[in-house]
C-alpha cells in the first residue's frame, strides 16, 4: 500500500490529482468496537460458550444457596444420572433442529421401543440382545417414517411429528395395554434391559452407565457433525436448503438418514431408561419431547437451523438439572422450578436473536 | 413457549374426534362416560367397568378421555358433546375440580344427571352425585398402618411425602392430608399440601405418579436428608420409583414404602416386599354404581343420595398390606390379588 520507499517517476500532469486520492486498494473496517461488540463477536464463533457460562455460573450460585452438599461429587453425579435420558433425546432433537426441523415424536419413540423391548424379552422370553436390537431397528424405523413423510410427502416436520407423537403415543398404550411391566419382573425375565442402571463408584460420585452412555452418544455425533461430509450436509441443509441442494448435496436423501439417526437414538435412550426407572411405564415422560426442546433451546442451538453445537443441548440438559437440584435443595416450590426453567428459555432464545444481529 | 401451542393443537384435535364419537350415538338411554386419561389403568379399568354395566342395562354408552392429567379444553369439549347429544346422565372424572364446574352446571341445567366419579367437584354439589373413594380415609389408613409398625420409633420418623403435581387438586391433598394425619402429624390448613411444619417431615415432592417422577422425586429429598424411613406415594407407579431410588443407594431395606391405589401391579410389590401397604379403591365399583343411578333416573327421576356423614357416596376402601397390626382392619395382598383392578 505505501510506495514510499521507490523514488517514483515524474507523473504526467493529468495523473497529478490522483496522487492526492487514497491510494488503499482495500482495508478492513478497523473502527474499534465496543466491548459489548466483541463479546457478541465471541459468542457468535463459540455458540456453546453461552450455555457453559450459565451452568458455571448456576453451579456456583447453587453452591452458595444450598451449601456443600449440593457441591457434593455424590449430587453432581446424581443430577448427570437425572438429566441422562432427557439428555439423549435432546442429543436426537438437536440433529433435527440443526436442519431447521423440530421433532414432537422423540419421547414417544423412546417409550414406544422400551414398551417393545419389554414386551419381547420379558413376556414373549426373547433373549434380551435381540428385544434391543429389535427396539434399535423400531426407532430407526420410526425415524424412517418421519423423514419419509417429511421429504417425500413434503409435509413441515412440525405437523409430521405433532401426527406421529399421536400415533406413536397411541400404539405405546396399545401395545402396554396401559400397564407397567414391575422392575421385579425385568429382573426375573430380562435383567440385561437394566444395564444402563449399573453404577460405577468414583471417588463419592454415583456415575451410572447411562449417563456415561449420553455423553458417549454426544461425543459421537459431535464428531459426525463436525468432522464427516455428512455432518458438513446437514449444517449446510439446515442454513439454506436450497443453496445446499444447488451445491449438490442430496438434501432429501441426508434429511431422511438425519431422522432415521435421531429416531435410533432415541431407541438407544428407551434401553437406558429401562435401567434408569427401573420398571417400564407407558406413562414416563409424557412430556420428554418438549423438555428435549427445553434443553436444545437453552443450549444455545438456533431454533431456525444451521447453527449451534450438539454439545449445548447437553450443557442445556444439565443446566435443566442443575436449577431443579439447587431449587428443590433450596427448598422452593415446585411451581416456581418450573418457572424458573420458562424464563432460562426466553433468555437463551432472546440472547441467540442477539448474537445472529453480528452477522446482519 | 411450545407446550401451550401444541396442547391447544391437541385439544382441538380431540375436539374433532369427541365430536364424531358423539355424532355416532343416538339410542334411547344415552350416557357419557369421562375419564382423566386412557393412560392411567384405574380409568381404563373404570371404562370397562363402565361399558360392561351399560350393556348389561341397555344403555348406550359414549367414552371421553382427556389427553394428560389436566387437559380440561378435552373434557369440556365431550361435555359439550354429550349435552348435544342429549346424554340422561354423564359420569365424569374432572381433570380439574373447579374449571370444569360451569360445563357441568350447562349440563345439569340441560337436563343431564351428572355424577362425578373418583374425584369430587368444589364444591361437591356442582355435581348431582359424586362416588368416590374416600381418599382421606385411604390416606389416613396407611398413615396410622406407618405409626404402628414404627410403634415408638414414630416419633423419630423422617418422613418423604411423594406428591402428584404442582397443582394440587384433591385426591393430591386428601390423600397427602390424610397420611399426615393418620401419623399424627398436624396438617394446618386440611386442603394446603407442604404448610405443616413438623420437623418429622423432610419435604413433598412432585411425580406426576409415574415411576420416573417416583424415583427422581425420592433422589431429591434423599439429598435433602439420607435417613428417610418413611415415604408417603400418591400411587403406586410412584411408589415403584421411589424404591427404585433407594434401591440404588443401597437403601432397599428398612424404609417404609406406603401408597393408595390397589393396582395389581401395585399388590403383587407388596407381596414381594417392595410396598409396605396400600388403600385399594374401587373403580369398577364406581362405573357400575354410576350407570345403575343413570338407569334409575332416566325410569324414576330419583337422585342418588350420599353416604352418610360424608358428601359423596363412599364406594370403599381396603388396607392391603401382609404385615396387618392390630386395631387396623386389613387383607393381605394374596386376598388383595383377587380384588385388584388393572
Amino acid at each position: 500500500m505505501s510506495d514510499t520507499q521507490k523514488p517514483a517517476r515524474k507523473s504526467q500532469e493529468f495523473e497529478q490529482t490522483l496522487d492526492r486520492s487514497d491510494k488503499k486498494v482495500a482495508e478492513f473496517n478497523v473502527a474499534r468496537h465496543t466491548p459489548i461488540e466483541r463479546v457478541q463477536h465471541l459468542l457468535h464463533n463459540n455458540p456453546t460458550l453461552v450455555p457453559v457460562i450459565v451452568l458455571v455460573l448456576s453451579l456456583v450460585v447453587f453452591g452458595l444457596i444450598a451449601g456443600g452438599r449440593f457441591f457434593s461429587a455424590f449430587n453432581l453425579s446424581l443430577i448427570m444420572q437425572q438429566v441422562s435420558i432427557i439428555g439423549m433425546l435432546a442429543a436426537a432433537q438437536s440433529l433435527i433442529i440443526i436442519t431447521a426441523g423440530i421433532d414432537l415424536s422423540v419421547a414417544a419413540i423412546m417409550v414406544l421401543m422400551s414398551v417393545i423391548m419389554g414386551n419381547l424379552a420379558v413376556y414373549m422370553g426373547v433373549p434380551s440382545g435381540l428385544a434391543i436390537l429389535v427396539g434399535f431397528a423400531g426407532g430407526a424405523a420410526a425415524g424412517l417414517f418421519n423423514g419419509l413423510l417429511i421429504t417425500k410427502v413434503k409435509l413441515p416436520p412440525f405437523i409430521t411429528t405433532l401426527g406421529t407423537w399421536s400415533i406413536y403415543y397411541s400404539l405405546l398404550l396399545w401395545l402396554s395395554g396401559a400397564q407397567s411391566i414391575r422392575g421385579t419382573d425385568i429382573d426375573e425375565n430380562a435383567p440385561f434391559l437394566k444395564f444402563f442402571g449399573e453404577t460405577v463408584e468414583l471417588a463419592g460420585a454415583r456415575i451410572t452407565l447411562g449417563s456415561l452412555l449420553m455423553v458417549m452418544i454426544f461425543v459421537v455425533l459431535w464428531y459426525l457433525l463436525n468432522k464427516t461430509a455428512w455432518g458438513r450436509h446437514v449444517y449446510a441443509i439446515g442454513d439454506d436448503k436450497e443453496a445446499a441442494e444447488l451445491s449438490g448435496i442430496r438434501t432429501d436423501r441426508v434429511l431422511v438418514s438425519v431422522y432415521m439417526v435421531a429416531g435410533f437414538v432415541c431407541a438407544v435412550a428407551a434401553w437406558a431408561s429401562i435401567g434408569r426407572v427401573g420398571s417400564i411405564s407407558p406413562q414416563s415422560f409424557y412430556e420428554g419431547n418438549l423438555q428435549s426442546i427445553t434443553a436444545v433451546v437453552i443450549g444455545g442451538i438456533s431454533l431456525f437451523g444451521g447453527r449451534g453445537s450438539i454439545m449445548g443441548a447437553l450443557f442445556g440438559a444439565l443446566i435443566v438439572g442443575v436449577f431443579q437440584s439447587g431449587l428443590r435443595m433450596a427448598g422452593v416450590d415446585v411451581l416456581w422450578q418450573v418457572f424458573a426453567i420458562g424464563w432460562l428459555i426466553i433468555i437463551a432464545v432472546a440472547i441467540d436473536q442477539w448474537i445472529r444481529r453480528v452477522s446482519a | 413457549m411450545k407446550s401451550a401451542s401444541i396442547k391447544t393443537l391437541f385439544g382441538a384435535t380431540a375436539l374433532g374426534l369427541v365430536g364424531l364419537a358423539g355424532a355416532a350415538q343416538a339410542q334411547d338411554i344415552g350416557a357419557c362416560l369421562i375419564t382423566k386419561t386412557d393412560t392411567n389403568p384405574f380409568f381404563v379399568k373404570m371404562k370397562e367397568g363402565a361399558s360392561a354395566a351399560a350393556e348389561e342395562a341397555g344403555i348406550n354408552l359414549s367414552t371421553y378421555a382427556g389427553k394428560y392429567d389436566g387437559d380440561v379444553e378435552t373434557q369440556i369439549a365431550a361435555v359439550e358433546s354429550c349435552i348435544a347429544s342429549g346424554a340422561k346422565g354423564i359420569l365424569i372424572t374432572p381433570t380439574d375440580s373447579r374449571a370444569l364446574v360451569p360445563i357441568i352446571t350447562q349440563a345439569r341445567e340441560a337436563g343431564s344427571l351428572v355424577i362425578a366419579l373418583d374425584t369430587q367437584f368444589e364444591p361437591a354439589d356442582a355435581a348431582d352425585a359424586t362416588f368416590a373413594t374416600d381418599n382421606f380415609k385411604a390416606g389416613e389408613l396407611i398413615g396410622q398402618w406407618a405409626a404402628a409398625t414404627l410403634g415408638d420409633e414414630a416419633a423419630n420418623a423422617k418422613i418423604a411425602l411423594l406428591d402428584l403435581n404442582a397443582s394440587e387438586v384433591s385426591v393430591d391433598y386428601q390423600r397427602d392430608q390424610g397420611f399426615l394425619t393418620g401419623f399424627g402429624i398436624d396438617v394446618k390448613n386440611p386442603t394446603d399440601i407442604g404448610d405443616e411444619d413438623d420437623p418429622r417431615i423432610v419435604g413433598n415432592d412432585v411425580t406426576d405418579g409415574s415411576p420416573d417422577g417416583g424415583r427422581t422425586a425420592m433422589e431429591n429429598l434423599l439429598q435433602i436428608d439420607p435417613d428417610i424411613n418413611v415415604v408417603y406415594t400418591i400411587n403406586e407407579p410412584a411408589a415403584a420409583g421411589a424404591y427404585e431410588a433407594l434401591k440404588s443407594l443401597g437403601k432397599g431395606e428398612g424404609v417404609l414404602i406406603v401408597s393408595v391405589d390397589g393396582g395389581c401391579p401395585g399388590v403383587k410389590d407388596i407381596e414381594a416386599g417392595i410396598i409396605g401397604a396400600t388403600s385399594m379403591q374401587f373403580p369398577l365399583l364406581m362405573a357400575s354404581k354410576g350407570i345403575e343411578a343413570i338407569k334409575t333416573f332416566a325410569e324414576t327421576g330419583e337422585k342418588p343420595q350420599n353416604s352418610e356423614g360424608l358428601d359423596f357416596f363412599n364406594t370403599g376402601v381396603e388396607l392391603i398390606t401382609d404385615a396387618p397390626v392390630d386395631g387396623i382392619p386389613s387383607i393381605t395382598s394374596a386376598e388383595g390379588l383377587e380384588k385388584c383392578w388393572g
